[in-house]
């Protein structure tokens, strides 16, 4: 399948469900009225766009209305998906490759799709030539080593492990000198998944982007962190990007799992509210199912009308 | 304590219109907005939050209300009694056949938290005297039976497996075989994760239940999703008529709208919360104290009856 196949693919059913919604809104009617407010206030909250952030479009578009003096719906939409796509703009691209050696740090919480995206991630790399290799930062929970052991083997990556329980951030150490020993392009360090509102979990995730960052340093490296957000969480994942941004300068998102039915609506309102860009969608537990995230593509997926 | 954000709210909302006068019907009706708002932000479904505040608004435009001299706690008062009604009053228990072994099968999507929960509650029941048998029937996910097997070592409990070459419906049916001849009493599935919308993985699941027609079969939801949590629950119902919900990571800050979302939707029980990654971070569901959680107050009751 084609990039633009497999994303549309894997956007179907965001699309089927979000967008024909408000594609009908917008032009099933010929006035601009209350009701046409409401029905977008119910589509985009139960794409778990946000209150807020609903909110905010909707006065937007109130805004608009006046400025321009928008009479037909059907010219409210175009208005209506600009903003969007100002909302979602994105300046920089995936990943870097400037450097000798870089570092991508896999930060989320439980169960989010953190191991699956890297493995993802490498594999892309690994297919492009790149050097990959992979480090087990989750030491905690049962059967997460192996886990990425496992996906190592499948994509024939090198795996830095160390037995389960010891110090997560004497495996990163241990990684990024075994990655620049070895001449390695990308290294990507898995984390164990934690609340952001476990202080203490923080505070060791926060170690080990320290041990990383003073590793990289000396070896002329560039780190980035990656945060994986579940498209099926609602709300919370504006205080999982708040408190994670906090601790470790998050640069980028995955929204993974967009191959239910939850459309991911998140994305706009942690756009909308953090600027922090999003760069990759999950849409499977493949580990060819990974697509950059392009706001054009993204939002163009999203509203047209048939195929 | 003091009322905190909804509670607030109201109050404020109540003191602005007072300045007026006596509250009026539309008065109320726009003091109702708060609570609409504070269900929505909560991740309580767009339909379900329609519905309720409908309901709330029957009973908060009269007399008693419009004539208090305390309105704000009066809807508080409504809003929790309504609450209360929706979510269920008592905790339930799970289903112990009378013929044993009880079966348990868990059941969710990816990422949910049913492999660590049916650890937790093998530890649960063990605790009760009974003696539990763990079954490794994900055959999917990488190292998946490893992580059940890690967990069954570490609670000193067996853990059948078959490997991953087989076939879930095959495990589940050796896996009763295995537990009369090691004297196991309640035996707990643990199933793959998969999307609701994946027929050919749903099919599997309807194989499983067909093949061992399981005592309980609880459906894993994590605390932190958002607006999709009725299409989940709906579907994952109609297809194994589920007996009950086991409700994770709920130690976090997400509010957990879905909880009132899948009670009102399925009419399940919602049994168990995961308030932690450990195994002993699993305890009975107290309905009563959700309505505080999703609303974002403390002790509402007590400040309630106080009033
Ligand atoms: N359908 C679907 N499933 C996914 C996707 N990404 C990950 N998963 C599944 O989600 C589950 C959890 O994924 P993991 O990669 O183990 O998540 P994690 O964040 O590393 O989890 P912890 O390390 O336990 O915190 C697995 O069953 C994955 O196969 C996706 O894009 N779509
Ligand atoms: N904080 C917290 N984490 C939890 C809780 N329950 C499970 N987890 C974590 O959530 C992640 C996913 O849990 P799993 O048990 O692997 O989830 P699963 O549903 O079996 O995942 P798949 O088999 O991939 O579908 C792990 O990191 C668990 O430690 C909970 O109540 N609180
Ligand atoms: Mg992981
Ligand atoms: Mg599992």
């Amino acid at each position: 399948m084609s990039f633009l196949e497999r994303l549309k693919d894997g956007l179907k059913k965001t699309k089927e469900g979000f967008v024909n919604k408000v594609s009908n809104i917008f032009t099933g009617r010929t006035n601009i009225d209350d009701e046409l407010f409401e029905e977008l206030e119910e589509v985009l909250i139960q794409a778990d766009v946000g209150v807020k952030t609903t909110f905010a479009l909707i006065e937007k578009l109130k805004e608009d209305i006046k400025e321009e003096d928008i009479k037909e719906p059907e010219e409210l939409m175009k208005y209506f998906q600009a903003e969007l796509k100002a909302m979602l703009q994105n300046e920089e691209g995936t990943f870097n490759f400037d450097k000798d050696l870089n570092i991508i740090m896999v930060v989320g919480v439980n169960g989010a799709g953190k191991t699956t995206t890297i493995a993802k991630v490498a594999g892309r790399y690994k297919d492009q030539g790149k050097k990959v290799m992979l480090a087990a930062g989750d030491t905690f929970r049962a059967g997460a080593i192996e886990q990425l052991q496992i996906w190592g083997d499948r994509l024939g990556v090198n795996v830095i492990a160390q037995k389960e329980g010891s110090d997560a951030a004497a495996v990163a150490y241990d990684a990024v000198q075994s990655a620049k020993a070895r001449d390695v392009d990308l290294l990507i360090v898995d984390t164990a998944g934690r609340l952001h509102t476990q202080k203490n979990l923080m505070e060791e995730l926060k170690k080990v982007k320290r041990v990383i960052d003073r590793e990289a340093e000396s070896a002329n490296a560039q780190v980035e962190v990656l945060l994986v957000l579940d498209a099926t969480t609602g709300q919370n994942a504006i205080s999982q990007a708040k408190l994670f941004n906090e601790a470790v300068d998050v640069d980028g998102i995955a929204l993974t799992k967009l191959d239910g039915t939850a459309k991911g609506g998140i994305v706009i309102a942690v756009k909308n509210e953090l600027q922090i860009p999003i760069k990759l969608i999950g849409v499977g537990e493949a580990a060819e199912d990974l697509q950059n995230f392009d706001p054009e593509e993204f939002i163009e997926a999203l509203f047209s009308n048939g195929e | 304590m003091i009322f905190s954000n909804l509670a607030e709210k109201l109050q404020d909302t109540f003191d602005k219109l007072r300045g007026k006068g006596k509250l009026s019907e539309s008065d109320v009706k726009s003091a109702l907005k708060e609570v609409k708002m504070a269900l929505l932000e909560a991740d309580v479904n767009y339909k379900v939050v329609k519905r309720f505040v409908n309901k709330i608004e029957e009973r908060a435009v009269g007399k008693e209300v419009m004539d208090s001299l305390t309105p704000a706690q009066q809807v508080i008062k409504i809003v929790n009694e309504e609450m209360q009604n929706l979510m269920g009053g008592s905790q339930e228990e799970i289903n112990i056949s009378p013929d044993p072994p009880t079966i348990i099968m868990m059941v969710g999507l990816q990422g949910s938290g049913k492999t660590t929960s049916a650890g937790k509650l093998a530890r649960m029941l063990s605790n009760k005297g009974k003696n539990p048998l763990l079954v490794a029937a994900d055959v999917y996910r990488p190292a998946a039976i490893r992580q059940l097997q890690v967990l069954g070592e570490r609670l000193d409990l067996p853990v059948f497996s078959m490997g991953e070459d087989s076939d879930p419906v095959d495990i589940a049916k050796g896996s009763i075989n295995f537990a009369s001849t090691h004297n196991c009493d309640t035996i707990i599935l643990d199933t793959a994760g998969r999307l609701h919308i994946d027929q050919e993985m749903m099919e599997e699941l309807e194989g499983i239940k067909g093949a061992v027609d399981p005592d309980e079969i609880l459906l894993v939801v994590d605390a932190m999703t958002g607006q999709d949590a009725v299409n989940v629950a709906q579907n994952f119902d109609k297809r194994l008529d589920i007996d009950g919900i086991l409700l994770t990571k709920m130690d976090g800050d997400a509010r957990g709208g879905a909880a009132l979302s899948i009670k009102e939707i399925t009419g399940k029980p919602i049994k168990f919360a995961g308030t932690g990654e450990k195994l002993a971070d699993l305890e009975p569901f107290h309905p009563d104290r959700m309505a505080s959680r999703i609303l974002g107050m403390g002790d509402v009751l007590g400040l309630i009856e106080k009033a």
